[in-house]
């Protein structure tokens, strides 16, 4: 019982620092998948940097601010927010390319991806 | 029968955690409008497999943990290809074919592959899906069989049965 009240006092210590760390490591991925989506050539390969912001980054934040929750009611929130974002995030993401190759927009294969791009005027 | 009674439960559990307040009179208004929530999603008609998959919770429980697993080792993947100096992606449009034929077991496959960064859902086909992959080799036709194999077995989980070639 002893070490039962050690560990919750000492997790109680450590979760803001937990929190306070995996919220920027979270808003990291955020700009790390922004940066992807302006690197990328085409439109289908900047679909695939935004998906890290839809899965990693949103997890990520979910579970810091989890650590920094003060109620479990506040807990039980963060835990329906990335439940639905988990639904409907690539349900969007369908939407859009489903609607981008029905509308005809090849997508750029192989090498073609890679080669610099001609300038033209 | 079980559709609504698995409804009701789930209402219950996210009104209890969205609410906070537990009076008499706030619970009972929580009742009443559970109530009428599932009085109107039965005249919709979409209490039916689709609308309230109680019987896949435990397959779907088992297959998040592989799921999360998955989409981290994806994230890191895609996270150095967003990063790395000189830019090596290698896209590729691939069909992949799926042993599942129920719609449900279809949808979740679908939504975990475009949930898995690197790799997005196009088109739905009867039994095989348009994928775009952001490395060809990464999405080789044996790439998608355990995805496949687990989220047909969460939702039709005792139901499935082994099915010959078809195509």
């Amino acid at each position: 019982m002893e070490i039962w009240q050690d560990f919750v006092q000492g997790f109680e210590v450590l979760r803001p620092w937990f929190g306070g760390a995996l919220c920027p490591l979270g808003a990291t991925l955020a700009v790390i998948g922004s940066i992807g989506s302006l690197r990328f050539p085409d439109f289908y390969t900047r679909l695939h940097a935004a998906s890290v912001t839809d899965t990693g980054a949103v997890t990520v934040m979910l579970v810091g601010m989890a650590f920094l929750s003060p109620h479990w009611l506040v807990f039980s929130k963060l835990i329906v927010i990335w439940v639905f974002l988990f639904l409907t995030g690539p349900t969007a993401s369908h939407a859009i390319a489903n609607a981008a190759h029905t509308a005809g927009l090849q997508p750029l294969i192989g090498a073609e991806a890679t080669a610099e791009k001609i300038e033209v005027d | 029968m079980g559709y609504v009674i698995s409804l009701i439960l789930a209402l219950i559990g996210f009104w209890l955690g969205l609410s906070g307040h537990y009076t008499p009179l706030l619970l009972s208004l929580g009742g009443v409008s559970i109530l009428l929530a599932v009085i109107l999603s039965a005249r919709l008609d979409i209490l039916d497999r689709e609308g309230a998959p109680y019987f896949a919770a435990f397959g779907i429980a088992l297959y998040l943990p592989w799921l999360l697993r998955e989409i981290f080792r994806a994230n890191v993947e895609v996270i150095r290809a967003c990063l790395r100096a000189d830019l090596d992606i290698n896209p590729a449009l691939v069909k992949v074919k799926t042993k599942s034929d129920s719609d449900l077991a279809k949808t979740l496959f679908a939504n975990s592959i475009t949930l898995t960064p690197g790799t997005v859902t196009i088109e739905v086909e009867p039994n095989r899906l348009l994928v775009h992959a952001l490395y060809e080799d990464a999405a080789g036709p044996m790439a998608f069989a355990e995805m496949d194999e687990r989220s047909c077995r969460a939702i039709d989980g005792h139901r499935a049965k082994p099915k010959g070639p078809q195509s």
